[in-house]
């Protein structure tokens, strides 16, 4: 039967499902919701927590706050100007006088401080009550990264400001931030309460493909980017790839776009990208007339100096979060022959039998 | 043991090994101060090789600068209500056409000769949230007291490529930090990251044979025994230039020098 199934869903029509029916899950036998209408299958499993996705959320918005407040730090040449780690001037929460560069880096180590707190009680909630194994681990690998992350920050002062540290520590600052979102969608009432709807994508390459080679293509900019924030490289080849993201972006956004702009959850991540594609273009042009063109002489780092380049490093962090958004609604919404099932919620693999989690 | 305490027992050792990581962190800062010390002292010296005082020469000159000088930047110094010193960069500084700030010294003609390292300190005084010198030489091993006469905390973080890094905060009325410079060096990069505009580059050099162009662009060098030297002067922003020079016993010498705009 499960054959059959799965054969109409590839073919995009509807599974007409007694609404009892069970199906047997990796932990066991858990009912599913079945409906005619749509043509997926329906875990119900994992109940839509309102007080855990509002959490969720709260952490990802904090996690954009300190990137933005990271950013004012590299952007007003402030690293290094607390130059102790873990504590600050001597101490742990002692406010030091509050001026000059030292505004920039105490107050992003605070808003960091804050976001471990937030980190570690989102993990331990999930933990709690997630039923979901994957975002269990999903949570358990947030703290883990928020932990790394603050080591990389604690390295970045000890060292000096090596590029290579400093670029990883605003790299995997990304990747968290993307981790955050993440947790905060796969626990929205959306995720958890939608029967997702699921379209047959027959083109080549995949647009799941194209959308991890424009995760691939952004974090690859991100590091090109941090090695010119940091003095590790010349600027040239993060404009040169600015090129070949802005194409991979395009091309995905427009083919999910004409393609199955019918589905919520696909068109409005891509529009979104989109928009932030060209934003970031914007940015990135002003960025670079600011303080590479007219900015190499100037004493001091500057106010459109500043607010070009910090813009630029958030709106790149809102531009890789909605892509791997983008690229997970795409993995939950479209099936291919390669990749009949996502997130362990629908029909499962005919070949393997009936699992999911 | 179920997979949720499983869970928990994760997240404590990585809160524990987070704290360990804190504590080291906390230790480090007294083992840093220890190396500190013992990695500024410099490397014995051999014996000062004798220059007869009757034979020197003196080298002395004017630097200028050919062409339109560079407006100079300005600094905003409004983050720090503390900070109240003149509002233009030194990076360039000209004065009718004397260029102030270039580093003149023998680079080259002294063989193998050693020279006593000089008891007495040189002093960077951080005043007006600038440094002054803004060019400073100094002899490697030679102590260098840097002192805050601001009401505000600085911190001083000499970024070199052949020596040591370090990063120190001063507050306002401390004790001067005793600091040196183990190896030779030319143009070594020291900044505040708390006052961005604040930049000064120190001189570490093998012999006491070099000076720092004043506002008029002058500068003498004295004591050099006689022979073929080349004298380099060197210039944050326009570079280096060498000049070779041969100078008899007792002689005073005039090797004046010019620099152009882009560094030619």
């Amino acid at each position: 039967m499960l054959k059959s199934v799965f054969g109409r869903v590839l073919r995009g029509g509807s599974v007409p499902f007694r609404k009892d029916a069970r199906i047997k899950l990796r932990d066991g036998l858990v009912p599913f919701n079945l409906l005619t209408q749509g043509s997926t299958l329906k875990a119900i499993g994992t109940r839509y927590n309102r007080a855990h996705h509002a959490f969720a959320v709260f952490t990802a918005c904090a996690t954009f706050v300190v990137i933005t407040a990271g950013a004012l730090v590299t952007s007003n040449d402030a690293g290094l100007s607390v130059p102790d780690w873990p504590t600050s001037f001597g101490y742990l929460v002692k406010v030091p006088h509050f001026v000059g560069g030292v505004r920039y880096e105490w107050g992003h180590r605070m808003v960091a401080g804050t976001l471990v707190t937030l980190t570690l009680a989102i993990a331990l909630w999930t933990l709690l009550v997630e039923k979901r194994r994957w975002l269990r681990w999903l949570a358990v690998g947030a703290f883990c990264t928020v932990i790394a992350q603050a080591i990389l920050g604690g390295l970045t002062v000890l060292l000096f400001q090596p590029p290579a540290v400093s670029t990883a520590h605003a790299t995997v600052a990304q990747t968290f931030f993307c981790i955050a979102v993440a947790i905060a969608l796969f626990t929205g009432r959306r995720w958890v309460e939608e029967i997702p709807r699921v379209e047959f994508d027959s083109g080549r390459p995949s647009l799941f493909t194209l959308t991890l080679l424009s995760i691939f293509v952004v974090y690859v900019q991100l590091v090109l980017g941090g090695m010119f924030r940091h003095h590790g490289m010349s600027w040239w080849p993060h404009v040169a790839n600015a090129l070949i993201v802005s194409f991979v972006l395009a091309w995905t956004a427009v083919r999910a776009l004409s393609v199955y702009s019918s589905i919520d959850a696909v068109r409005r991540p891509a529009i979104l990208m989109l928009s932030l594609l060209i934003a970031q273009l914007c940015l990135g042009f002003t960025a670079f007339l600011t303080r590479v063109a007219w900015g190499k002489n100037s004493a001091q780092p500057e106010l459109p100096m500043v607010m070009a380049t910090v813009s630029h490093v958030a709106v790149g962090a809102l531009l890789l979060a909605t892509t791997v958004i983008l690229a997970v609604q795409v993995r939950r919404h479209m099936v291919s022959k390669q990749m009949p099932v996502a997130f362990g919620e629908r029909v499962p693999r005919a070949r393997r039998g009936v699992t999911a989690a | 043991m179920n997979r949720k305490k499983w869970y928990l027992v994760m997240m404590a050792g990585t809160l524990a090994l987070c704290g360990l990581l804190v504590l080291a962190g906390c230790n480090k800062n007294t083992e840093q101060s220890s190396n500190t010390t013992a990695e500024q002292q410099a490397p014995p010296m051999a014996a000062a090789t004798p220059i007869d005082p009757a034979t020197v020469a003196t080298v002395s000159g004017t630097v200028k600068f050919d062409g339109t000088a560079p407006k100079a930047a300005k600094i905003d110094m409004s983050q720090d209500p503390a900070c109240k010193g003149s509002n233009e960069a030194e990076n360039v500084m000209v004065d009718s056409g004397d260029l102030a700030n270039v580093f003149v010294y023998v680079k080259d003609g002294l063989g193998s000769r050693t020279f006593d390292v000089p008891k007495d300190p040189v002093t960077l005084d951080q005043q007006g949230c600038k440094y002054h010198p803004h060019v400073l030489g100094v002899m490697t091993g030679q102590t260098v007291d840097i002192k805050n006469d601001d009401q505000t905390t600085h911190n001083i973080h000499p970024t070199p490529k052949d020596n040591r890094e370090w990063n120190e905060s001063q507050p306002p009325s401390s004790p001067a930090l005793e600091k040196s410079f183990a190896r030779e060096e030319i143009m070594l990069p020291v900044k505040c990251n708390q006052h961005p505009w604040m930049k000064m580059y120190i001189n570490v050099v093998k012999n006491p044979f070099y000076a720092v162009t004043d506002k008029s662009g002058k500068y003498e060098i004295k004591g050099l025994p006689p022979g073929d030297y080349t004298i380099a002067f060197v210039q944050e922003k326009l570079g280096e230039q060498d000049q070779k020079v041969t100078v008899a016993a007792k002689e005073t010498k005039t090797v004046d020098q010019s620099f152009k705009a882009g560094g030619e």
